[in-house]
């Protein structure tokens, strides 16, 4: 029991009852549609309907466009629900300074794009179906963040 | 009159894809994912729940990637079970260790900076605002 409370702090349920509902959206979009759900190409595909850029024009963008940013909407409603019912309604906040917010955003954008897949992308849909790059991706994005997220914590210490 | 576009959106694949992209951000926020200081608790090695939360993910994401094609010729609304194949080369390496620094940074992935918009949490829109940046930067610099 102390192991547990030692590496789940705050509880371990909502972690896997939570990963578990991502999965099922996975699981559902590939059941009914049989498209494959990660979440940073929308940046790329939404970029189609303003810039004629031949790399935005590519037919895995264009003809995926709609769908992702359906799907945008659909994780924006899905938040929006769980605010609602378990959070009591009132908006969140973070504490994380805007600085490291933007820098590490475009940074996250950029990255994710270049090397074709985020957390999501690489992390369940690329592990779910068991794809070696994708498993490669993970351990060097999980290494990289690992030694920024330390760093930081000892630079402000 | 047959459409050979896997992609084509019809209202109910539509209505699909909103209700799986709800269950995906309801179970990010149920999963405190949407909190950049839970995410840097793992990074930091304070707390592993993220670990849960992908392996859960990725877990069901794998009976559905393995089964349904074996169990279903194609997908309940048509079309096709489609892949998307990773390749290891090195944009993606090079991608995923920037990725991996600005996660680290500021603990804010794809799904949860969309997320955002839902939860109220519009500190999170420099973030957002950020990886829509970094998202044109990669696409007006892309070789291929």
């Amino acid at each position: 029991m102390t192991l547990i409370n030692t590496l789940f702090p705050l509880g371990w349920q909502h972690y896997l009852l939570g990963g578990l509902t991502i999965g099922a959206g996975v699981a559902l979009l590939y059941l009914f549609n049989g498209w494959v759900g990660g979440m940073s190409s929308v940046f790329s595909s939404s970029w189609s309907f303003v810039s004629k850029r031949a790399f935005f024009q590519q037919d895995r963008f264009v003809s995926t466009r709609n769908w992702r940013l359906v799907y945008a909407l659909g994780v924006v409603l899905g938040a929006l629900v769980w605010r609602f019912t378990l959070a009591g309604g009132e908006a969140q906040h973070t504490s994380v300074p805007a600085w490291q917010l933007l820098v590490g955003g475009f940074l996250v954008g950029y990255g994710a794009r270049l090397g074709n897949g985020c957390t999501s992308g690489h992390g369940i849909c690329g592990l779910g179906s068991l794809q070696l790059p994708s498993l490669g991706a993970v351990l060097t994005f999980m290494a990289t963040a690992f030694m920024t997220a330390n760093l930081m914590a000892w630079s402000l210490a | 009159m047959k459409n050979l576009n896997p992609h084509t959106l019809s209202l109910p694949k539509a209505l699909v894809t909103l209700v799986a992209g709800a269950l995906f951000g309801f179970g990010l926020s149920l999963a405190t994912m949407v909190q950049p200081e839970v995410v840097l608790s793992f990074l930091r090695f304070q707390d592993w729940g993220l670990m849960l939360v992908m392996g859960g993910a990725a877990g069901l994401a794998m009976l559905a990637y393995k089964g349904f094609p074996r169990w279903l010729g194609r997908p309940l609304l048509g079309g096709q079970f489609l892949t998307q194949p990773a390749s290891w080369n090195r944009q993606t390496v090079i991608g995923s260790a920037i990725f991996g620094i600005g996660w680290g940074l500021s603990g804010v992935c794809p799904g949860p900076a969309i997320a955002a918009l839902g939860t109220g949490n519009t500190d999170i829109l420099w973030a957002l605002g950020g990886i829509v940046l970094g998202g044109l930067a990669h696409g007006l610099t892309a070789r291929d």
